[in-house]
């Protein structure tokens, strides 16, 4: 594992500087091919009501033993038509749904369709608003990794104890969505060309806080966690993804990174401010669960970074463009596709415009979907056991693979 | 990231006998896009991926967009019992269906490269190429075109419905499609449901 | 009995009950959901699940992944069409007495999803839903108050008579026809025997 840097050396702990080569590997023995015992294959349906699926998710699993020997991803169950209302509903009707997308990570959501509307309507955000942007979607980042490593040590076989840490800091990040919104997970925040309301009063110190405590957090759940046997064993050399295929499949996210292209689309499309921040990308060497788990951890640590820069540095002023309008929003006939770096991938909206109060053609491109497109390939060869992992290493939320 | 005129003119130059065309863009001049002729279409596609200075090896976003048929009306001079007079004249236009694939490098790092397929008509002449053998991004989200919009993707490893189940014979993305009449009792229903409400209403009571 | 002399008793450490008081008392404190989540509302309850809110205070804290050893349904989250016949089957596997809670606007009515051609538009269409939360999610404390309704409306419910548990009664059913999918829609579109919507009369 290994960090590309931005020019300023960003002081970690010892264990993420060298990153996972200071980790020990997990050393497996391979495993005794049996033969042809003469044995039938075995079908199993795996979902939509399944404890592991992290929803209504199905897999048709064909084994032989234990062994996977097909895996076919069945997609759907969560299916609302979220396209098809948006096209029936303003441009800025769609902005509730949105959070409804990936229903842990809302702010981001708005933020990529609102990047979409400024670019197709040609709006400007000032700069206050920039800045409550970049604080809400890390605090975003946060939120949903701290989830994922929770949910998926849960699915390591840790009922529980994680999921409680995780939540316990979940907690904290919604509390100032709350005071932020008013709602704690349906944020339904940003607006085109700014952000709905200010900041209330203390908002800042509050985060403030919470930026400081996370550190102690994620020290603890990594001495917890990271350099655990039963991780290690459980998640290194397990649902290897190659760095050809990664690309091919147009996996984004922490997955791409950890199998080892440093793709992210905060430095290369540099939307919003993130050029003002220095931060580092984490890079996976092998594409191992364990590594995607690692690659989390770090960016974690990054986005900790950012956020405390940003709290410092948000100036005072307006947080609309003067020239946007909620009401007889309108933008002038044509198209576009913007997207972000979202906590699973590239989340991208398309957006084609008549002219008309309402979207012609509205679409999310969700990353949770097309990361599983190697879902197959990452589990073949692995037990039932392992594909719970690998699944759960993929990050998924199905309001957003089904929208 | 070369301008789209001169990546036409290297497709074109690369790929004989394909036909390029620059669609323009109202909204956002930098995300024009570049429509291509579907017998060549994957030959393009793999010029695009494979040429190192273009590079285009990841297909972002796939989808599919239903352009329904259109009627034009133009006034046209006639002579009509010896007088000249303007006559409205109307056109239909045939829709089509179109999917669009937003092409990045992550390489080069540059992009988007927009480029749309276009079928014949909406109704019985609606295959088009499969891209997922150059790029295996796009394997489920064509799967979804053809689940949602119904275009038929020829070349592609395993084309079956994404969402809705197998036997569902509808399209629901498309602009005519006419979702079951399922609303149920709701006290303040207003605009489409109201009127949703108040045709089941009808129909009942003339049941 | 006599509320004095209960009173009385219980004075001189003489504990008084009643075969139905007992069997409610058991049951109301230790209803045990399904871990069945669809959509936003599951991460909700989660959520109460955990330390912050945490369901134990009322015995339902026991997830169980089985349908076979639940009592409660708690369906959190938007029914689409696909996923209805398996809600119902679930429902229909978990053994009597049996409970369900809507959670959110969509379990309810579809919810903002309701203009969806996928999206079934409330679950008591096919299954008798015993309480309904609104909200879109519903924070933890409100299915927390859903659970303490559902307790209040167990205690209160008598073994004999007309009103008595499905389960006490030999002419009713605890399992429900499975929606089949259609071409179009899942057929039938509602159970009747369970839902009656009220009509009103909308003009013309």
């Amino acid at each position: 594992m290994s960090l590309t840097s931005t020019g300023a050396a960003n002081p970690f702990g010892a264990l993420s500087a060298n990153g996972t080569e200071s980790v020990q590997r997990f050393s497996r023995s391979p495993k005794p091919d049996p033969g042809d015992l003469g044995g039938e294959l075995l079908e199993v349906s795996m979902g939509p009501h399944h404890p592991s699926t992290h929803g209504v998710f199905r897999m048709d699993v064909v084994l032989d033993g234990e062994t996977v020997v097909k895996l076919k991803p069945v997609f759907g169950y969560l299916h609302r038509n979220h396209e098809k209302i948006a096209e029936n509903t303003s441009y800025l009707g769609s902005m509730p749904y949105t959070d409804r997308l990936d229903y842990l990570c809302s702010m981001t959501n708005n933020w990529a369709y609102a990047l979409s509307v400024e670019k197709l309507a040609g709006l400007q955000v000032p700069e206050r608003a920039q800045y409550i942007r970049v604080i809400t979607a890390e605090l975003t980042r946060l939120l949903n990794h701290t989830c994922l490593i929770g949910f998926l040590l849960q699915d390591m076989g840790a009922l529980g104890t994680p999921m409680m840490y995780a939540f316990r800091e979940r907690e904290k990040i919604l509390d100032l969505f709350e005071s932020l919104s008013g709602a704690r997970m349906m944020c339904n925040y940003m607006r085109f060309g700014g952000c709905r309301c200010e900041l209330p009063k203390h908002w800042l110190e509050q985060a403030r806080q919470v930026v400081e405590d996370f550190p102690h957090f994620l020290d603890e759940f990594e001495a917890l966690l990271t350099g655990n046997e039963i991780l290690l064993a459980r998640s290194q050399g397990v649902g290897v993804l190659p760095k050809d295929l990664a690309i091919n499949a147009s996996i984004t996210g922490p997955m791409l990174r950890a199998a080892g292209v440093g793709y992210d689309i905060r430095k290369v499309d540099n939307y919003g401010i993130y050029e003002r921040f220095e931060f580092r990308v984490p890079i996976g060497a092998h594409g191992d669960v364990f590594d995607r788990y690692m690659v989390r951890v770090l960016e974690m640590r990054e986005s900790l970074g950012i956020l405390r820069k940003a709290l410092t540095d948000i100036p005072e002023g307006p947080i609309m463009d003067p020239k946007s309008k909620l009401r007889g929003f309108k933008p002038k006939a044509g198209e576009a596709y913007g997207r972000i770096e979202g906590p699973k991938g590239e989340l991208g909206f398309y957006l084609i415009s008549d002219g008309s109060a309402n979207p012609f053609r509205y679409r999310v491109r969700p990353p949770s979907l097309i990361n599983l497109t190697v879902l197959e390939d990452m589990c073949l060869g692995h037990n039932v056991a392992d594909v719970v992992i690998i699944l759960g290493s993929v990050d998924i939320v199905l309001g957003e693979v089904d929208r | 990231m070369l301008s789209l005129d001169q990546i036409k003119l290297r497709i074109e130059q690369a790929v004989p006998g394909a036909r390029v065309e620059l669609v323009p863009n109202g909204a956002l001049a930098d995300q024009a896009s570049l429509w291509l002729d579907a017998a060549h279409a994957v030959e393009c596609a793999r010029f695009l991926r494979e040429t190192p200075d273009l590079s285009f090896d990841y297909a972002s976003n796939v989808t599919g967009v239903d352009w329904p048929d259109t009627t034009v009306k133009t006034k046209v001079k006639k002579v009509v019992e010896g007088q000249e007079t303007d006559v409205e004249e109307s056109v239909v236009k045939p829709g089509f269906l179109e999917a669009v694939y937003h092409l990045y490098s992550m390489t080069r790092k540059h992009g988007p490269l927009v480029i749309r397929l276009r079928t014949a008509n909406r109704t019985d002449s609606v295959r088009l190429p499969s891209f997922t053998p150059v790029w295996r991004g796009a394997e489920f989200q064509e799967r979804e075109i053809f689940d949602l919009f119904g275009i038929v993707f020829d070349g592609h490893p395993d084309l079956r419905r994404l969402l809705m189940w197998d036997g569902f014979q509808d399209h629901p993305m498309r602009k005519d499609y006419v979702e079951p009449d399922d609303y149920e009792y709701e006290p303040t229903p207003h605009d489409e449901v109201l009127e949703k409400a108040q045709s089941r209403a009808a129909k009942e009571a003339n049941a | 009995m006599d509320e004095g002399l209960r009173n009385e008793l219980s004075k001189a450490g003489v504990f008084t009950t009643s075969l139905s008081e007992l069997y409610n008392w058991g049951q109301k404190n230790s209803l045990w959901p399904l871990q069945f989540g669809l959509a936003c509302c599951a991460i909700e309850m989660i959520a109460a699940s955990m330390a912050r809110f945490d369901i134990a205070r009322f015995g339902a804290e026991v997830f169980r992944p089985s349908p076979r050893q639940a009592d409660l349904m708690i369906v959190a989250g938007t029914v689409t069409k696909k996923m209805a016949p398996q809600v119902v089957r679930l429902y229909n596997q978990m053994p009597e007495p049996k409970f369900v809670i809507a959670m959110g606007a969509c379990a309810i009515s579809g919810g903002p999803f309701k203009q969806g051609y996928n999206v079934l538009k409330g679950i008591d269409r096919y299954i008798p839903v015993d309480v309904h939360i609104p909200g879109c999610p519903p924070r933890p404390e409100a299915l927390l108050h859903a659970l303490m309704t559902l307790q209040k409306k167990i205690e209160e419910q008598s073994l004999t008579g007309i009103n008595r548990p499905r389960q006490m009664d030999p002419n009713q059913t605890g399992e429900f026809p499975i929606p089949t999918f259609g071409a179009h829609d899942l057929e039938p579109p509602s159970n009747p025997e369970v839902w009656r919507p009220i009509k009103i009369d909308r003009g013309s």
